[in-house]
């Protein structure tokens, strides 16, 4: 019951419009819309849900309590902050380009939320299972890079430009360890398409034949999302908020958002990618899937939190040879293990 | 051959880290550091002239708001030299309130300087941690004195008052817990990979150059002079007690920040021997001062350690009651002496790393 309840919710929609007598070809773009649009709704209210899962990690990791005040436990309290942002002024300064400054904020949502079109959060729970899946979701989640340069571009400011030079450098940087160490994976899969890779993962995730490149793309995704350590980008005691340091009000906010939709889709790709997607462990199957795909993301998430509240920031140079140094030579290495390893296993016919 | 340009960048005073209203006005060459040219003079409130209206005793509370991290260490060198000015003897139970409480003020003004490097660094976490510290020592403080941040407690010939009732107690307590805690900021800040990363071999100072420039404080002993006020020429009681002065070798960030944590270890020691001294002294914790204080027509200098250097008073009297002129040799602002040419060449996140681990205080800066 638990199990199917998004699927059975899609098929009793289908067959409450069939029952409409409309052609088919509409019943399933309705279906879709409504799919898109409830991905859409699960996104912003978990990426608000993400900020106070944030506050409350850094509080208790800093002997503190965190918010407490709005709403049980403080829960309502990001709600608050959201609406508070969106009853303030928008601040366009003086020499800045109007069009583009304000076209960045609403934009850094387009390929964060493009990108969950094809994430399954369950047995068959992907809105559409394309067979390049991971291919269009590395594409698509590179764009992002634009909208930073596009937002420290029109601001005008010399710490904006600063901040956005940062982007482009570390996302063009880091986009080549992530890309190489998902590689690995997509060799012993044999195939972009994000059910497969899933169901290649049935007996062993590849977080154990792969850890290596698990390391590799971990690392580069938290830099690729400008999270702590690499959060260079938004180094608030070097340059002030970077690309947002002009911004206020909801385009502030719409950085701060976007940002928590990106930790959650490069969890949700390593979740997908090395631990199974939605897969239970250990033979728990009562456990409906969805469940498990978001345990398993929830945790990584945690993990990326408790990352930001414990290191310092790296600088400049030591980000770019972190990651030209040591891991695109590492995530080459492991490609070449990689491949040399399925073919002894051939030649084993194991 | 492409061609660049070099361009200007305001960092501050509006600046999370410059840790108040400071300048520095960088010509960049991308983000590499060509010349740095500290401003500073924003938060100036001519306290030297001000003192020059007011009489002996009504300059104690401006001393406060100088360095007001360690605001005790303020007072007592002010209150040291009128009392060398007018020879006045302070009674003993007088000079071992004096160092605890100093000696607290300069652990509340280390544990910030610690945790805010740690932010400069980018880690939230250590800085919170130490402020977890600061403000039981803040607490204590509040207790002795009545205030937090701007005590005010050193009066010429003693303190104002005597410590209250199971004081020295509480004392003994926090220091009793004080070394656990430096070994949660060694974990978490001192062994981290990155931290290290980013301040070892940063911003070096030469014993040669931090002796030329007059630096003095941890910037100097991080550099390997061993040179504190407080073993070379002890001042008050300071001879009684055993410790030790930290030491740096490479005269990086690193040492500069490390020499700190292990002074602050030192800090404990002397507290901890100051209160088991003090239970055998008892008696008036203020000398017997007239109520209107004339000091002879002379002048006078005297300087203490301070948390974040060597800080002087010079005091002229001409005879009256008010004095005639006071100068305050100010470690923070002399320390800045070296900034322009230790951060060239240099990044921007750099410049965070090298003034950060200067510590300065603006209020002290500017005076």
């Amino acid at each position: 019951m638990l199990e199917n309840l998004f699927v059975g919710i899609a098929d009793w929609l289908r067959s409450l419009l069939g029952g409409l007598g409309t052609p088919v070809e509409i019943n399933e773009a309705i279906v879709m819309l409504v799919k898109l649009v409830a991905i859409l709704v699960f996104i912003l209210i978990n990426a608000l849900w993400l900020v106070y899962m944030e506050r409350k990690v850094a509080a208790y990791m800093q002997a503190r309590i965190g918010p407490n005040r709005v709403g049980p436990k403080g829960l309502l309290q990001t709600t608050a902050d959201i609406g508070k942002l969106i009853s303030k002024e928008i601040v366009i300064p003086g020499k800045a380009d109007k069009v583009v400054f304000l076209l960045a904020p609403v934009l850094i949502f387009v390929p964060t939320l493009m990108v969950f079109a094809v994430i399954p959060f369950g047995k068959n729970m992907a809105a559409i299972d394309m067979n390049i899946g991971v291919f269009y979701l590395l594409a698509i989640a590179s764009l992002s890079t634009l909208f930073f340069w596009m937002g420290g571009w029109a601001s005008n400011s010399k710490y904006s430009l600063i901040g956005s030079m940062r982007v482009v450098a570390q996302m063009v940087s880091y986009e080549l360890p992530l890309v190489l160490g998902l590689l690995g994976v997509i060799m012993i899969a044999g195939s972009l398409k994000m059910s497969d890779i899933i169901a290649a993962q049935e007996h062993t995730w590849f977080i154990f034949t792969q850890p290596i490149a698990f390391l590799i793309y971990f690392t580069a995704a938290v830099a690729e999302t400008n999270r702590c350590p690499f959060d260079l980008v938004e180094g608030e005691s070097e340059i002030i908020a970077g690309p947002y340091t002009e911004y206020g009000g909801m385009a502030f906010a719409m950085f701060f958002l976007a940002e928590y939709a990106n930790i959650m889709v490069i969890c949700a790709m390593a979740t997908i990618m090395f631990l199974g997607g939605w897969h239970a462990p250990f033979g728990l199957d009562f456990i409906p899937s969805w469940v498990w795909f978001f345990l398993k993301m929830y945790a990584l998430i945690f993990v990326v939190m408790q990352l930001r509240w414990t290191y310092p920031r790296i600088r400049v140079d030591q980000l770019m040879g972190f990651s030209w140094k040591v891991l695109v030579p590492l995530a080459l290495a492991n490609i070449f293990i990689t491949g040399i390893g399925m073919k002894i296993y051939q030649a084993i016919g194991w | 051959m492409l061609r660049t340009q070099e361009y200007f960048l305001n960092f501050g005073p509006q600046h999370p880290s410059t840790h108040g209203v400071f300048q520095i006005i960088l010509t960049l060459d991308g983000e590499r550091i060509v010349k740095a040219e500290p401003v500073c003079g924003y938060l100036h409130r001519g306290i030297e002239k001000l003192a020059e209206s007011r009489t002996y005793t009504q300059v104690i509370p401006y001393t406060d708001r100088m360095d007001y991290l360690a605001a005790m260490l303020q007072n007592l060198g002010y209150v040291q030299a009128v009392e060398k000015l007018m020879g006045i003897e302070v009674p003993e139970r007088a000079e071992y309130l004096r160092i605890i409480s100093g000696e607290l003020s300069r652990l509340a003004s280390h544990l910030l300087a610690t945790g805010v490097y740690a932010l400069d660094i980018g880690g939230f976490t250590g800085f919170l941690l130490c402020f977890r510290e600061r403000e039981r020592v803040m607490d204590l403080l509040e207790e002795l004195t009545g205030s937090r941040m701007t005590l005010s407690y050193a009066r010429i010939g003693g303190v104002a008052d005597d410590a209250p009732e199971g004081w020295l107690d509480k004392v003994k307590k926090l220091m009793d817990d004080m070394p656990g805690y430096i070994d949660e900021y060694n974990g978490l800040i001192t062994g981290n990979e990155i931290f290290q990363a980013r301040t070892k071999f940063v911003g070096q100072l030469t014993p040669e150059t931090a002796i030329n420039y007059s630096l003095s404080g941890p910037v100097l002993r991080a550099s390997g002079v061993n040179y504190d006020l407080r073993k070379v020429r002890p001042y008050g009681i300071y001879d009684r007690f055993d410790f030790e002065v930290p030491l740096g070798e490479n005269g990086d960030c690193f040492d500069r920040f490390y020499c700190r944590v292990r002074e602050m270890q030192q800090s404990v020691r002397i507290i901890q021997q100051a209160i088991e001294q003090i239970k055998e002294v008892d008696g008036p914790v203020i000398a017997k001062v007239p109520k209107v204080l004339k000091p002879p027509k002379s002048d006078v200098y005297h300087e203490i350690e301070s948390a974040k250097g060597i800080i002087g008073y010079y005091v002229v009297s001409d005879g009256s009651n008010k004095p005639y002129r006071v100068h305050v040799r100010r470690p923070s602002f002399i320390n800045l002496g070296y900034l322009d040419e230790m951060l060239r060449g240099y990044l921007i996140a750099d410049v965070v790393a090298i003034l950060g681990s200067i510590d300065i205080v603006l209020g002290e800066v500017d005076c």
